[in-house]
């Protein structure tokens, strides 16, 4: 068999070159992209964690990634969507607690003497009472709160609406700036906001939760709603308000979270 | 003889390379966002059957707090997942590559009779050409479940910008149970796919990474038999 087809041997092999050839090729290739795939993960993996400012606490590269990304989420952001609204029976009747950052280590603050703070930005400050807030018309919600966690639950609020409220004090100036920042009473927490989140219909400055004074535990005397973001947006018990027009520092953010955490 | 047989197109392997790992990156990071509030389990009538994930799995693996962490890398490699899946479909649209990859008329019947075949009870399977009638189900749903992962994850990244993807989704809540379950999918999908592709041999990984098939063919004078399988019909492919 192998003396009769010796001149034929020649074209099986060409086939058995062609074989190794294309094998020799592909798998190199596979290979080197690979290890290249291989090593960028490791790079990424072993990335130095970025200079610590307003946002601190994860890989730089990740970082600017996750900024890159809200660039191109904020795009879709606009004041006519509207998180879903519920009827008021289906609000739970205990609702979650899930952190007291700026609440629990202030045994010394007194309700009685509260006062809203406004940085006027010009050295100036405005200081507004709980009674004077509830004279402006009042807005409900029941919505789904979303924690970045990852539960969520549907909640009975009511208060001011932030856009009436900054319109009402004639905030105008104040408006235009890009972010606003909320902190509590002991600056122990605090969140930075996007204007244009701040300025949605939704985000109230919420005194009331299933109809009844807000309990210390859900921010007495007066807090932020705000349904485009996640919970840990939602400042309990707001000390000072300020505007500018760049990012405030956000307690969460210097923990590795994304800034924006819009939804 | 030895001959060459075209299988697998470039675009086709080169996407299901950059898959495989971008999915694994996804799923990792995505536990870490699941773990930050692990509250989904399988009960029936109240019994719970399965939790994800028991708590020996944390006490044995030492599960960290990583949610920033898993959502950092999660929102990233999103995109990589998006892209890549977004390459595939358009290439299997427009190559007609889609034309041996969807489910036909008999697909589901004949699948029925890859699975006898492959559990070893039935000797015969239906002919077939590219994909057999199981992988086209398979293949086809699994791009389906890349589509879901995309639209439910969309959902439950902007649910007030998308709320309508969110509403198609059945809600925040619903959108994640499927967002995971998903997930879920893969794993199984995985497992079996491993199993497959061992069990179909080199001949069959290597046109997944080199897009060729090596097919012997007996020259039709020799009356000597081979035990080896002449042509592509052996149906062990995955």
């Amino acid at each position: 068999m192998e003396n009769e087809h010796k001149k034929k041997v020649k074209v099986p092999l060409t086939i058995e070159q062609k074989i190794k050839r294309r094998n020799f090729i592909s798998f190199g290739t596979f290979f080197a992209l690979g290890g290249g795939a291989v090593a960028s993960w490791k790079w990424l993996l072993n990335a130095p964690e970025e200079t610590a400012g307003i946002t601190a606490g994860t890989r730089a590269p990740l970082r600017r990634a996750l900024n890159k990304t809200e660039l191109f989420f904020r795009n879709f952001f606009s004041n006519n969507h509207l998180v879903k609204t519920y009827p008021i029976e289906k609000a739970a009747k205990t609702v979650r607690v899930n952190s007291l950052i700026g609440i629990e280590e202030d045994e010394n603050f007194d309700i009685q003497k509260w006062k809203l703070i406004i940085d006027l930005g010009n050295g100036k400050t405005l200081k507004i009472g709980l009674q004077e807030i509830k004279t402006l018309p009042k807005t409900e919600i029941v919505y789904d709160f979303k924690c970045v966690e990852g539960w969520d639950q549907i909640q009975h609020w009511a208060g001011v609406k932030l856009s009436d409220f900054l319109l009402h004090y004639k905030l105008h100036e104040q408006s235009n700036k890009q972010y606003m920042g909320l902190e509590t009473p002991n600056e122990a927490y605090y969140v930075g906001l996007e204007m244009e989140s701040a300025l949605h219909p939704q985000t109230l400055l919420a005194y009331e939760m299933n109809g009844v004074e807000l309990s210390n535990d859900h921010g007495a005397p007066l807090r932020l709603i705000i349904p485009v973001k996640y919970g840990i947006k939602n400042l309990k018990r707001i000390g000072k308000m300020s505007f500018s027009n760049s990012r405030p520092k956000d307690y969460w953010a210097e923990q590795g979270y994304d800034y924006y955490s819009g939804l | 003889m030895k001959s060459i047989k075209e299988k697998h197109a470039f675009l086709m392997r080169w996407t299901h390379w950059v898959n495989f790992p971008v999915l694994a990156i996804m799923i990792w990071s995505g536990l870490f966002i699941y773990w930050a509030n692990d509250a989904y389990g399988i009960s029936i009538f109240g019994y719970s059957i399965i939790k994800f994930f028991p708590e020996w799995f944390y006490d044995y693996f030492h599960i960290p707090q990583r949610l920033a962490e898993g959502m950092a890398f999660h929102f990233l490699f999103m995109w990589f997942f998006f892209i890549n899946g977004l390459i595939y479909i358009i290439y299997t649209i427009f190559s007609g590559a889609w034309r041996e990859l969807i489910p036909q008329k008999n697909s589901f019947k004949e699948a029925w009779l890859v699975l006898l075949h492959d559990l070893h009870i039935r000797k015969t399977i239906p002919p077939q050409k590219k994909y057999n009638a199981a992988q086209r189900i398979a293949y086809t749903a699994i791009i389906l479940m890349g589509f879901g992962s995309v639209v439910t994850g969309l959902a439950i990244y902007k649910p007030v910008q998308f709320y309508w993807i969110c509403w198609l989704c059945g809600g925040y809540h619903f959108a994640r149970i499927i967002h995971f379950t998903l997930t879920v999918g893969y794993v199984l999908f995985f497992l079996i796919h491993i199993v497959q592709v061992i069990l179909a041999g080199w001949n069959n990984f290597r046109s997944v990474i080199s897009g060729f098939e090596v097919i012997e063919t007996t020259p039709k004078i020799e009356e000597t038999s081979s035990d080896k399988n002449p042509d592509q019909g052996d149906g062990k492919r995955a």
